[in-house]
C-alpha cells in the first residue's frame, strides 16, 4: 500500500476517534442537565415548596437529654430505617466519666462511652459503681447537614446534593452505592441500606419539614433537647432564636470545617 | 426482604460481639470490603509495570529491552481486570456509567472513568498498536489457522511497513510512551488521592498518601515483571538475560528505598506532631494491624527482599541460585504490597472515626466480596497475561533470534 493511501487511511482513524470524543461529550453534557433538572425536582418535598424560602436548623440542649432513645426509635419508625444494630440516621451517644484517682493530679478519670442499640429501649444501668462517677450526660447525633459537607463533596456522580433550605440530601435513584460517602463523613452519620443498597442518612424528615411539621425525632423528645426552627421565617420569640441567644453553642469536630448546621449547648470536650 | 433482614440482624449481632471500645453504631458493617483492597493493588501494578516500560523506552535503559512488550502487555492485561472489583463492589453496579455520565467535580472518585479511559485508549492501546503494527503486517502473512486473521485485524487495515512509515511508528510510541509516564503517575496518585482526600479519616487523610501509593505501585509493578519475566522464561526454557535480571534488581531495590523513606516519614511526621487521633492509631498498628504491617508488609515485604537484592549486587556467584533469590524476592514483594493495601483500605475502617474503639472485619470464604472472588479477580490478570505473551511474545522473539511468528 502507497504511504498516500497510508496517512489518508491513519487520519481517517484518528477522525473517527474525535467523533466519539465529541458523541460521547454532547451525550455526557445532555445527561448533566438531564440530573442537575432531576435534582432540582426529586426531593420528598410536596409540589409547590420553595426551598429558597426557609432555611432549616437543629440545636441540641446536651444538659436536657436523658437518653431514652425515642428519638432513634421514632427515625426509625419514620424513615423505614432497617431495625437492626448497625443502621442509624440518628442515635444517643451515654458518656460516663469517672473520677480520677486519688493522687493523681488529674482532674478526671477514664472517660466511658456507649450507645446500645443507638439508645433505642433506652440504657441499662452502667456498671460502673456511682461513688466512681465524676459526671455523666448524653449526646443525642445526627446527620449535621454540614454546609462545607465532605460526604457531597465525595459523591462521584452527585446523587448527595445539598439543598438551599440547609439540608444534604441523597437521591437514592441515582446513587451508585459505591460508599465513598460513608467514608467521608467524619460523624459516622451514613450507612448503606441493606435493602435499596444506597446511601442513607438523616434528611431533618425533609419530607416532613416541607409540609410545616418537625423531624421525628424533634416531635418525639420528651424533654424538649431537639429544637428545631426556620431561620429565614423565625420570629424574635421563637424557640430556636431565644436558644441561640441564650446558650454559648459548638458544633462537632469544628477543626475539619465542615461547618454544621446542627449546633449543641453543654457539650463537653470528651464528645466527638 | 425479611429473610435478608433477618440474616443482617445476626451478622451485625455476632460483629458486636468482636467490638472494642465504643464506635459509632454505623461503623459497625465495615463497608469497603476485599474487593477494595485489589483495586489500589491491581492499578498499582498497571502503573508500575508501565513505568518499568517508559525506561527502557524514554530513558534508554538497553538492558531492559528483553521486558519491554512484557511490561506494556502485563500493564494491559492488569488495567482490564482493575475495574472488575470497584464494579462487584459497587451498590448498583449497573449504574457505574454515571460516572462518566454526570461526574461530579469535587470528587476524586469521579475522575476514575477518565484517568481509566485515557490510560486505556490514549496510552497503553495506542503505544501497543504502534508498537506491534509492523509484526502484525508481518504475522497476517506468516501465521496460520485462525490467528492470521486476528493479526490483520489488529493491523487496523494500515499495512505500510515502509521505513518512513516504520520510523512514524517509532516516533509515536515514543511521545505517547512520554504523554504515559505523568498518566501512570495520575492513574495510581489519583487512587491515593481518593484515600488522602479523606480527611474524617486520620489513618488515610495525608498529603503522603498519593506519594505512598506511587512509590508502592512502582515497587509492586517491577517486582511483577521481575516475577513474570523469570517464570515466563522457565516455562518456555528461554535463558534469561541476567543482565536484565539485574537491571531489574537494582530498580527494585531503589524503589523499595524510596518506597520505605516515604513510609517511614509518615510514621516519623505522625508521631512527632501526635494529634488526636496518634493515640488509636499506634493501637491498631500494634494491635489489628500487628501482623500484616509489621511481619509481612515491613519485613516480610520490605526489609528482607530489600537486603537481599542489595547482597546481590555485591556478590555475583551462581546464576541459578541467583535466579531463585530473585524469584523469592519479587513474590515476597509482591505479597508485601497486598498486604499494604489490605493495611489501608481495611486498617482504616477498623478503628472507629470517634478514635474512642475498634470494629473487626470478617472475611467470608465465598460470595460476591468473597476470598474465592479476590483470589479470583487476582488469577485473571495473569491468565489475561498469558494468552497476550502467548499471541504477541513468541518464543522467539523471547531469545532474540528473530522477530517472526514460528506457528
Amino acid at each position: 500500500m502507497k504511504s498516500s493511501q497510508q496517512s489518508v487511511s491513519r487520519r481517517g482513524v484518528l477522525s473517527a476517534l474525535g467523533k466519539l470524543v465529541a458523541g460521547a461529550a454532547a451525550l455526557a453534557t445532555a445527561r448533566k442537565v438531564r440530573a442537575v433538572t432531576k435534582q432540582a425536582v426529586t426531593t420528598p418535598a410536596p409540589a409547590g415548596y420553595d426551598p429558597t424560602k426557609h432555611q432549616w436548623r437543629m440545636a441540641l440542649d446536651v444538659n436536657k437529654c436523658i437518653g431514652c432513645g425515642s428519638c432513634a426509635d421514632a427515625c426509625k419508625n419514620e424513615n423505614h430505617v432497617p431495625r437492626d444494630p448497625g443502621y442509624f440516621r440518628t442515635w444517643v451517644e451515654r458518656y460516663i466519666i469517672k473520677k480520677a484517682p486519688h493522687g493523681s493530679g488529674e482532674p478526671c478519670g477514664e472517660t466511658l462511652v456507649d450507645s446500645p442499640n443507638g439508645s433505642i429501649g433506652g440504657f441499662p444501668p452502667t456498671l460502673v459503681p456511682k461513688s466512681e462517677i465524676l459526671k455523666a450526660f448524653h449526646v443525642p447525633k445526627l446527620c449535621n447537614q454540614c454546609s462545607n459537607s465532605p460526604c457531597d463533596m465525595a459523591c462521584p456522580v452527585g446523587a448527595t446534593f445539598r439543598t438551599p433550605d440547609g439540608a444534604v440530601l441523597v437521591d437514592p435513584t441515582y446513587c451508585i452505592g459505591c460508599g465513598f460517602c460513608v467514608q467521608a463523613c467524619p460523624y459516622g452519620c451514613r450507612f448503606i441500606n441493606p435493602l435499596s443498597h444506597t446511601a442513607e442518612k438523616c434528611t431533618f424528615c425533609y419530607h416532613r419539614i416541607t409540609r410545616g411539621l418537625k423531624p421525628a425525632c424533634a416531635e418525639v423528645c420528651p424533654t424538649g433537647t431537639r429544637i428545631f426552627g426556620d431561620l429565614k421565617n423565625a420570629k424574635p420569640d421563637d424557640p430556636l432564636l431565644q436558644f441561640y441567644a441564650k446558650n454559648r453553642l459548638q458544633v462537632l469536630k469544628p477543626h475539619l470545617g465542615t461547618l454544621p448546621r446542627v449546633f449543641y449547648a453543654g457539650l463537653d470536650e470528651e464528645a466527638r | 426482604m425479611i429473610a435478608l433482614l433477618m440474616a443482617h440482624k445476626e451478622a451485625s449481632a455476632e460483629l458486636l460481639q468482636h467490638v472494642q471500645g465504643f464506635i459509632y453504631p454505623n461503623e459497625l458493617n465495615l463497608l469497603w470490603s476485599v474487593l477494595i483492597v485489589l483495586y489500589p493493588y491491581l492499578t498499582g501494578l498497571v502503573a508500575g509495570a508501565f513505568i518499568m516500560a517508559s525506561l527502557e523506552r524514554v530513558f534508554n535503559v538497553k538492558s531492559l529491552k528483553p521486558i519491554y512488550r512484557l511490561s506494556m502487555l502485563t500493564s494491559l492485561a492488569f488495567l482490564l481486570v482493575a475495574p472488575l472489583p470497584l464494579l462487584g463492589h459497587l451498590g448498583h453496579p449497573e449504574r457505574c456509567y454515571e460516572v462518566m455520565m454526570t461526574p461530579h467535580a469535587t470528587s476524586p472518585m469521579a475522575i476514575f472513568g477518565f484517568v481509566y479511559a485515557w490510560y486505556l485508549m490514549a496510552v497503553l492501546l495506542l503505544e501497543l498498536w504502534f508498537d506491534y503494527r509492523k509484526d502484525f503486517v508481518e504475522w497476517s502473512q506468516t501465521a496460520a489457522g485462525w490467528k492470521r486473521p486476528l493479526y490483520s485485524l489488529l493491523t487496523l487495515g494500515v499495512r505500510d511497513v515502509s521505513e518512513k512509515a516504520l520510523r512514524l511508528d517509532d516516533k509515536m510510541g515514543r511521545i505517547i510512551t512520554i504523554i504515559g509516564i505523568p498518566s501512570a503517575f495520575l492513574l495510581h496518585g489519583y487512587v491515593g488521592f481518593i484515600f488522602g482526600s479523606v480527611k474524617a479519616n486520620p489513618w488515610w487523610g495525608t498529603v503522603l498518601m498519593p506519594i505512598i501509593f506511587i512509590f508502592s505501585a512502582m515497587v509492586s509493578g517491577i517486582a511483577l515483571l521481575m516475577f513474570l519475566y523469570l517464570v515466563t522464561c522457565w516455562l518456555r526454557k528461554v535463558t534469561v538475560d541476567m543482565t536484565c535480571l539485574e537491571t531489574i534488581g537494582k530498580c527494585l531495590l531503589t524503589a523499595l528505598v524510596v518506597d520505605f523513606s516515604v513510609e517511614a516519614l509518615d510514621w516519623i511526621h505522625r508521631l512527632y506532631v501526635a494529634d488526636e487521633s496518634l493515640d488509636v492509631l499506634v493501637l491498631l498498628a500494634s494491635g489489628k494491624l500487628y501482623y500484616s504491617l509489621f511481619l509481612v508488609q515491613m519485613f516480610l515485604g520490605m526489609l528482607v527482599p530489600a537486603l537481599c537484592l542489595a547482597a546481590m549486587i555485591v556478590y555475583k556467584e551462581g546464576w541459578k541460585r541467583r535466579q531463585t533469590a530473585y524469584f523469592v524476592c519479587s513474590l515476597l514483594v509482591l505479597i508485601g504490597i497486598l498486604a499494604m493495601r489490605w493495611n489501608v483500605v481495611i486498617g482504616g475502617q477498623l478503628f472507629s472515626k470517634s478514635l474512642r474503639g475498634f470494629t473487626t472485619y470478617k472475611l467470608e470464604l465465598v460470595g460476591q466480596e468473597g476470598l474465592l472472588m479476590a483470589i479470583l479477580l487476582v488469577l485473571l490478570p495473569f491468565v489475561i497475561v498469558s494468552v497476550m505473551i502467548w499471541l504477541f511474545l513468541p518464543r522467539a522473539e523471547m531469545t532474540g533470534t528473530t522477530r517472526a511468528i514460528d506457528d
